[in-house]
């Protein structure tokens, strides 16, 4: 790659040419300012807050979107710019509803840093506040448009990275909204409730239904037996509420403090990703060795792209692996398989599932068989951004926890359980076992790494003993429209399909970086979470499904055998096709 | 029609050339140009135009072309209409109503009269033909 | 009775503040003193345009042009012209660069003496519906030319000789888009016309697609054989529908004779059109939201760089320039850009088309050379002011723009001569106003036309036109602070440097300028709290003298919210809490017993 010599203030740089004005000073140590910027998406180059000068030009450019160009001296700060920038701080706040203390972005909110940064200490200007409605109409997120900064990373995430276009830009000049398409509420829209909006959301306009008040209530109810598990991603990012690098791995720091908050039992829903793997992957097992049910068999423990799914590829519905996702499937097992156990009445638990993600929230309710016990198999779920603010409240000194250790019989997993929460990892883990499932021998080299990595869509093909697996992997919504179209068409030609098994996550990176995760995730912070995770599979004992003690006993204590009736009532699920817009 | 040749694009310009020029085509050459851009057609340059048409017939001339051209830039008196009679000067008339359309016919026409309260100006320099 | 001569006496302003009346009258009454009032038609005409040299009488069919003609000459121009058919030898034209009487040529007598019509050079000529007529008028000469005798280098070089400045607004060099598009390596290139034109009181472009549309077509087709792009698009506003009708028929004309489609004249190149039509927001006409709105989405400007030379259309390198510069191309090319250079000024050349609209005698649309003085474009062309009221600022460049005081009545108009006070040049509006315009009453106008066209996208442009018009109205309504005064500059200096596009960076100009000019006024309206203008209606009081009412009733029978009161024959009152300050009783009042304050 070319490269050009720059100057930012005065001082020599080299940077490779495309590179943006922002990232060139970043490169240099100078961190100029922004606002609608985030490295996820092009930018948008709306708040006007990134200004910077090239010298001997009269105007100013966004450094966010212009690129260097050889030669040229970048000044990013100086008296003229700086008051620029705090003018447009100024006005961004002066239309703002300032409601910082109560608001669910106080501490973490871009804007508010911003301003603090800026030393803005009155508004010379008259307010201009417009006062509407929230939209709470779906079970996972909150918008509340009077804090909408007309920033448009909402949009373009929903947009651009995920291919829903459940949300757009709705008005003109000052009456421009950020809302669901066509002003539906969001539960009508295309939705499909990842989150990615909110995840994204440098304000307080969009975020996740916050019931960590449920929670507490539960908690302090002496006839409720809490039971709590917890996702893969939640261990490598929780970590980052609490000042600790993205990646540090807090399992049993997790473990230790829902014990002070008062859980009863803590399990974790990696054990129900080995289990997940047992029946999924057995699954696929029937379907390429015994030639029952169709192929690629579709990964179904996103609950972002299942509706996807149903809304946009109905036709996929027998593709789908009917196992539902670990945390129904755990919830499932903590209200019979455990309850039977320690001899409680299922109605008394009160299962609570830490995900990181707003889909879970409205995964647990999605149809009847989300009450697979006979009560809702989840009762409650929290993101780990909700999570981390209950152990702020519990005034727990997280960081200095001792660890612990989950609670039997359905808390040990396996580095193939951990791997849920990242791209690829369900298929790692399901190729590790199905390796044993069809040839009853372990793989040498469990570490698939064909599958691992950043790539948008992988694709690949495992050889197991002869039988040739193709397999695909994809992740960020938008980037699974071409591999479904290409087994689509395929399908319509009468072609052999052209993978066997397809993995679909809808985040970016996977469950790491989820729409209920901390804020800032960004490339670089989900390449943290990642090798944290890996790190956790490389550290565990175990690293395939089958071989995890507690799912060898549950199948024969309890479920019998994968596929088996038990499991099927329990453990599966059906698709159901749905209307892209619900009204 | 065919799609032209070169030469049949300079044979056309050619001989359109000497038409424009005397604005003499079939015999006509006595000619009423009317503005007829939005400004005009909202100003009432249509029924300006029929009145002409109608006058025209009424007074049975047979020696005068009626046609529309884009707006002339005069906006405040619209509907504006150019005049072409041999041996008189030509004229830019201005709010030209229906009326006024009748009596330019009877008038500047049959007559030979400019209808003197209704003439703006005489047409623009030509850049073309410099 | 027909009759036989015709003597035209100039009415323009000038020649008439020069006696022309009394020269038409003795005309009259010689013609009827010698009998000869059946034989001449005496006809006060337009301005001949020749007025430092007024006033001027024309004898048709002679051709006798008289200049400086005063009362007295009534008598011999009757006898010696008309009776005699001689010429007043005296009064003929002496051009005094070649010291001979000569007749001056009919050609340059008229009204637009002072224009020069480039663009608008077959508007009002030809049958914008008939391809023959365009062709007659060397329509297809030019590219004719470009096809077969000129390579797509000499085209641009002959664009950077003629200094063709983009007509939009801005000014950027015509043939460095070309240029850019040119080297731009890709198979697919567009060329797009804007015809997207929004500027209040601004409407060329219409008129040039309305009267001319194939000079738009032929241009668009030089530059895609140019830049090597076979595909033209035209973005109009869905407003113009017979600008729209137009096209199609020109379009749909030039294919049949196979000027536009594959193979044009057998020269191996293709071009053809699509047209796509706007929603009419002012914002689409620049330039990047006008291809996002082609594109199907929402039109919002994206950031440049990238270009749209390099990134435009569907992400192809796309030349992209408005109607009015697309109109002048096939003349340069025909005369050769050092003629088009020989006009107007040095860093601007050519003409610009002005929508001259306002207080002004006669409004219209004027094509003058750059360089041209807004006193000749007020006073010349359009005819000075209305009721003879005082000149107090032309406004160019529409929302874009800033005001022109009378300071600058002589500054000639051009691209930086606009910019460097503070103005610039945009589409060519040109809006007159006189001492009844209230300064800050005008910037709010405008700055409410920004607020409504205002995409909503930048932060600095959305927030701040609201901003800046809700002090505005503050101002206005005698609410105002100095601190208000302070504020208008602070934001509108932040939306100069930070709004993402033209719209927005410019959106404060009106304001600014006029802060500058007229920071009287504004100072008035915010420590006197009064509007001289009485266009700030909170600002303006009327008010009964009781000395001089004498009770007629007709001021409480005219208001229209019955806030007059008094019985008849006595003095009569206005309950200020109830007067809406419509004004009905002050022009009612014929006793002058309404004050105004």
């Amino acid at each position: 790659m070319s490269t050009v010599d720059i100057k930012i203030n005065g001082r020599p740089l080299t940077v490779d040419a495309g590179t943006s004005i922002l990232n060139a000073a970043k490169l240099a140590g100078v961190k100029i300012p922004t606002l609608c910027y985030h490295s996820d998406l092009d930018p948008w180059a709306a708040c006007g807050i990134c200004v910077v000068k090239i010298e001997g030009n009269p105007r100013m450019v966004r450094a966010c979107s212009t690129l260097v160009s050889e030669g040229q001296n970048y000044i990013t700060n100086d008296a003229e710019i700086y008051s620029i920038r705090k003018t447009v701080i100024e006005m961004t706040l002066a239309d703002h509803p300032q409601e910082c203390l109560t608001c669910g972005r106080n501490g973490t909110c871009e804007l508010q840093r911003l301003a603090a940064e800026y030393g803005i200490r009155e508004i010379p200007f008259d307010r201009n506040v417009k006062r509407l409605p929230k939209d709470t109409s779906t079970p996972s997120i909150v918008l509340d448009p009077s804090k909408c900064i007309q920033c448009g990373r909402c949009a373009q995430v929903c947009q651009q990275l995920q291919d829903v276009w459940a949300l757009e830009f709705i008005g003109r000049g000052e009456n421009t909204r950020l809302m669901p398409v066509s002003g539906l509420l969001l539960n009508e829209s295309p939705c499909i409730k990842c989150g990615q909006c909110s995840a994204h959301c440098p304000v307080g306009a969009i975020y996740e239904k916050d019931e960590t008040q449920l929670f507490f209530d539960a908690l302090i109810d002496e006839n409720k037996h809490v039971a709590v598990q917890m996702a893969p991603a939640v261990r490598v990012a929780l970590g980052e509420s609490f000042d600790m690098e993205p990646g540090e791995i807090v399992t049993g720091k997790i473990y230790a403090a829902l014990r002070r908050l008062g859980v009863d039992a803590v399990f974790d829903t990696n054990f129900s990703a080995d289990l997940t793997i047992m029946e999924e992957g057995s699954e696929f097992v029937e379907r390429i060795v015994n030639g029952k049910g169709e192929l690629p068999q579709l990964t179904s423990c996103c609950p972002a792209w299942t509706d996807y799914m149903e809304k946009y590829y109905p036709d996929m519905i027998p593709n789908f692996s009917t196992a539902k996702s670990p945390m129904m499937m755990q919830g499932a097992v903590t209200k019979t398989y455990y309850a039977e156990n320690q001899k409680i009445d299922p109605k008394d638990i009160f299962s609570v599932a830490i995900m990181p993600c707003t889909a879970k929230k409205f995964e647990k309710d999605r149809d009847e068989n989300m009450q697979a016990s006979g009560y809702s198999d989840v009762d409650l779920v929290l993101t780990t951004r909700e999570l981390a603010r209950v152990i702020k409240i519990a005034g727990i000194d997280f960081a200095n926890l001792e660890e612990e250790e989950a609670d039997s019989p359905i808390g040990k997993y396996t580095g193939a359980g951990t791997i849920f929460g990242v791209t690829g990892g369900v298929m790692e883990a399901a190729v590790r076992s199905a390796y044993y499932l069809i040839t009853k021998e372990e793989l040498a080299d469990v570490n698939v790494t064909a599958v691992r990595g950043m790539d948008g869509v992988k694709a690949g093909v495992v050889d197991i003993k002869g039988t040739k697996v193709k397999v695909a992997v994809a992740h960020g919504m938008a980037n699974v429209k071409s591999v479904l179209d290409e087994v689509r068409e395929a399908k319509e030609k009468g072609l052999e399909p052209p993978y066997h098994f397809i993995e679909v996550m809808a985040c970016r990176g996977g469950c790491i970086a989820g729409g209920g995760q901390p804020y800032g995730t960004e490339d670089e912070v989900r390449a943290q979470r990642i090798a944290g995770i890996y790190k956790d599979d490389e550290k565990s004992e175990i690293r395939c499904s089958h071989q995890n003690p507690e799912i060898t006993h549950i199948y024969e204590d309890y479920l019998g055998k994968p596929l088996s009736e038990k499991s099927h009532h329990l453990l599966h699920t059906h698709y159901t096709p749905r209307k892209v817009y619900q009204k | 029609m065919a799609k032209m040749t070169l030469e049949d694009l300079r044979t056309l310009r050619e001989s359109k050339k000497g038409e424009l020029d005397k604005r003499d085509t079939e015999g006509k050459d006595i000619h009423i140009i009317i503005g007829m851009g939005t400004c005009g057609i909202a100003a009432g340059a249509k029924d300006s135009l029929d009145a002409f048409l109608d006058e025209i017939e009424k007074h049975k001339i047979d020696n005068v072309t009626v046609k529309q051209t884009g707006c002339m830039g005069l906006c405040y008196v619209e509907p504006t209409v150019e005049v072409k009679v041999p041996g008189m000067p030509d004229t830019i008339y201005g709010n030209v109503d229906a009326k006024t359309a009748r009596d330019i016919v009877s008038e500047h026409i049959v007559n030979g009269k400019l209808v003197d309260k209704h003439i703006f100006d005489r047409p623009a320099k030509d850049i073309v033909k410099e | 009775m027909a009759v036989k001569n015709y003597i035209l006496v100039c009415g323009g302003t000038a020649c008439e503040s020069s006696k022309a009346t009394e020269i038409f009258n003795s005309l009259k009454e010689e013609a009827e003193a010698q009998g000869v009032i059946d034989d001449v038609q005496i006809v006060k005409t337009g301005c001949f345009g020749f007025c430092e040299k007024g006033p001027i009488v024309k004898i048709l069919p002679e051709e006798a042009f008289y200049v400086e003609v005063v009362p007295e000459d009534a008598k011999e121009i009757i006898s010696e012209s008309i009776v005699k058919g001689r010429m007043v030898e005296r009064l003929l034209y002496v051009d005094d660069t070649q010291e001979q009487k000569d007749e001056f040529d009919v050609e340059d007598i008229k009204f637009y003496q002072k224009q020069v019509r480039i663009v608008l050079r077959n508007c009002g000529f030809i049958d914008p519906e008939k391809i023959d007529e365009y062709i007659a008028r060397e329509g297809y000469a030019a590219l004719e030319k470009v096809l077969f005798d000129m390579k797509p280098d000499d085209v641009i070089n002959e664009l950077k000789e003629s200094g063709l400045r983009g007509r939009g607004g801005a000014g950027f060099p015509t043939w460095m888009k070309w240029n850019f598009t040119k080297g731009a390596d890709n198979d697919q290139k567009y060329i797009v016309c804007n015809a997207d034109e929004g500027d209040p009181g601004a409407y060329m472009d219409r008129s040039t697609l309305e009267g001319d549309p194939h000079s738009v077509l032929e241009a668009m087709a030089i530059a895609g054989y140019a830049v090597g792009a076979d595909t033209g698009v035209i973005y109009i506003r869905a407003e113009y529908p017979l600008a729209i009708e137009r096209l199609e028929i020109a379009i749909k004309q030039a294919r049949d004779y196979g000027l536009l489609g594959k193979d044009i004249l057998g020269s191996g190149f293709d071009f053809d059109f699509e047209i796509r039509l706007g929603a009419g927001a002012f914002v689409c006409g620049e330039e990047t939201a006008l291809l996002r709105s082609i594109e199907g989405n929402r039109g919002m400007p994206t950031p440049k760089p990238p270009f749209p030379a390099v990134e435009g259309l569907w992400g192809k390198p796309t030349v992209i320039n408005n109607v009015e510069t697309w109109a002048n191309i096939p003349m340069i090319i025909l005369k050769g850009g050092e003629w088009f250079r020989g006009i107007g000024t040095e860093r601007s050349s050519g003409t610009k088309v002005f929508a001259l609209t306002g207080k002004i005698n006669n409004s219209g649309l004027v094509e003058v050379p750059m360089g041209t003085t807004l006193r000749e474009i007020v006073y010349d062309i359009g005819g000075g002011i209305k009721d003879d009221k005082a000149f107090k600022a032309v406004q160019t460049g529409g929302p874009s723009g800033g005001v022109l005081t009378k300071d600058f009545l002589d500054t000639p108009i051009d691209f930086d001569q606009l910019t460097a006070v503070g103005s610039m040049m945009g589409s060519g509006g040109m809006i007159v106003m006189d001492e009844d315009d209230c300064i800050v009453d005008v910037a709010k106008f405008y700055q409410e036309f920004c607020v409504e066209e205002s995409c909503g996208k930048c932060a600095p442009c959305r927030i701040g036109t609201r901003k800046l018009y809700d002090i505005l109205n503050k101002i206005s309504k005698g609410k105002g602070t100095h601190q208000d005064l302070e504020n208008m500059k602070t934001i509108g200096t932040a939306m100069k440097k930070a709004a993402l596009c033209g719209l927005g960076q410019t959106a404060p100009n009106p304001i600014l300028s006029s802060l500058k000019f007229f920071e009287d006024e504004y100072l008035e309206h915010v420590d006197d709290k009064i509007c001289k203008a009485g266009k700030c209606k909170d600002l303006v009081r009327f008010e009964i003298d009781a000395d001089k009412c004498i009770g007629c009733t007709v001021c409480a029978r005219k208001c229209p919210v019955g806030c007059i009161s008094g019985e008849r024959k006595h003095p009569h009152v206005i309950d200020q809490d109830q007067c809406v300050k419509c004004g009905e009783c002050y022009a009612a009042c014929k006793f002058g017993a309404i004050t105004k304050s």
